[in-house]
């Protein structure tokens, strides 16, 4: 993952015709793409383009604090001792808080101390720093509501308002063996579809019991309310690997899909 | 008298409601519905396509649909009729509602009731985390696809993968999508 931002807005000077209700923007932050899909009658007045310019401005913002990529951030000097959280930013407090939470409420699968392979105890948030992201740059898209509907995706985790139209959004589901398929659809209005796999980055998500990589499960897709924590129960859910199955039953309120190394798919969808 | 027990009784249920609903989970193990599918046929899918689409699942819909969510909206004006009947005698005391329990502990209520009205409600046990995630939802279960198709040919706007970092975007699907958009 580089550190700098790669590559500048593709689609905010494009004006396509096509469709006078939508519009779409792109860039890289964060070593990932992120995209935002706005519907409604307001989708290509300047207002709003000004909104995902500042969303994309804060979540640079978010980069430059919690990256472990730069030597300069707040979490690289928590982690070589040069800072302590009573002196970090209300930003990096909340996520601890919220690490925290995700501890307990995933029954110690989402680890923020146990997430760096061989050091274990080293406070590492970087799981959870992207949905906070997205969850505090997407409110100048929520200034917008209830006339505007988006998608605002990071790295294939997307947090989704309902438009005006009320046709919800379809998300499709990645096949986590062949990156080019969708393996399933969910259409969701108002929510948030986070999938976590082993399948980037190598294997990414670390048994936070073992210290080994996270066996079992090829991905965890969840759908629920918040994109936080659907990220977090996600990431959780491959943590537990095989296991992850009967654990999701239990998770109300969401539906998702599971797909083992063997291939096989298990989906739930869970009353509130 | 009757209909105050039947308030109290809705406002209790529909406290203990309220509170327990985001991290509740151990409660839903029985109702929890899951479902495995491997290489499910494909009228499968195309069923589940049009009940998901149709019916309850997405947020829009839910009021109508989901029984549960009414009730824990409805809980703030008492209007829960589906509360089963709890004997009818004196209505004034303390009143302690069942401990619900969730992975942050117990979520309790406790209410006092003074010459039939309610005079107090407090939650003498509940979760204390910090849940955004308030909002009355059920969502529907994914639909396969019959056949793995490429995201151009189903009517799809975005894709959640977990291979998605900056290296490969050019090469992916959502790539596609937003190129359509832009």
């Amino acid at each position: 993952m580089s550190t700098a931002t790669l590559a500048a807005a593709a689609g905010s000077t494009t004006a396509a015709p096509a469709q006078a209700q939508s519009r779409a923007w792109v860039e890289h932050i964060m070593g990932m793409p992120i995209s935002v899909h706005v519907r409604g009658p307001q989708a290509r007045t300047p207002e709003v383009a000004s909104a995902v310019a500042a969303a994309m401005d804060d979540l640079r913002e978010i980069e430059a604090r919690f990256s472990t990529y730069r030597h300069d951030s707040e979490i690289s000097r928590i982690q070589h001792g040069e800072l302590t959280l009573e002196d970090a930013s209300t930003q990096v407090r909340q996520v601890e808080l919220l690490c925290r939470a995700a501890l307990e409420r995933t029954g110690g699968w989402f680890d923020a101390w146990n997430a760096v392979p061989g050091m274990p105890g080293v406070f590492d948030p970087t799981g959870l720093v992207k949905t906070f992201g997205v969850t505090w740059a997407a409110r100048h898209l929520d200034a917008f509501a209830p006339t505007l509907g988006y998608a605002f995706g990071a790295g294939g985790d997307i947090q989704l308002r309902a438009a005006p139209d009320s046709e919800p959004w379809q998300v499709g589901i990645e096949d986590p063996r062949d990156q080019t398929r969708v393996l399933a659809h969910v259409p969701v209005s108002d929510g948030a579809v986070a999938t976590s796999g082993s399948a980037s980055r190598g294997a990414h998500i670390m048994d936070p019991h073992t210290g080994a990589a996270a066996e079992g499960l090829l991905s965890a897709t969840v759908i629920g309310p918040s994109l936080l924590w659907a990220d977090v129960l996600a990431t959780a859910a491959v943590a537990r690997g095989a296991g992850a199955a009967e654990w999701v039953g239990t998770l109300h309120g969401t539906s998702g899909m599971l797909v083992t190394t063997s291939g096989a798919v298990h989906r739930w969808s869970n009353p509130v | 008298m009757r209909r105050i027990v039947i308030a109290i009784g809705s406002t209790l249920t529909g406290l203990v409601l309220l509170f327990s609903w985001p991290t509740s989970l151990n409660r839903s193990v029985a109702l929890a519905e899951t479902s495995t599918t491997e290489g499910s046929s494909s009228t499968t899918a195309a069923s589940t396509d049009t009940s998901t689409d149709e019916s309850a699942t997405d947020g829009s819909a839910t009021d109508e649909s989901t029984s549960d969510a009414g009730a824990t909206e409805g809980s703030t004006d008492s209007s829960t009729t589906t509360e089963a009947t709890p004997s009818t005698t004196s209505t004034d005391g303390t009143y302690t509602g069942d401990s619900i329990s969730t992975e942050f502990g117990p979520v309790q209520v406790q209410i006092t009731v003074t010459d039939g009205v309610v005079t107090s409600a407090e939650a003498i046990a509940y979760p204390n985390t910090n849940s955004k995630d308030q909002r009355i939802n059920s969502y529907a279960i994914p639909t396969l696809n019959a056949e793995a198709v490429e995201a151009q040919s189903a009517s799809i706007q975005m894709v959640s993968g977990a291979t998605y970092t900056s290296n490969g975007y050019i090469a992916s699907l959502q790539s596609a999508l937003d190129q359509a958009g832009l």
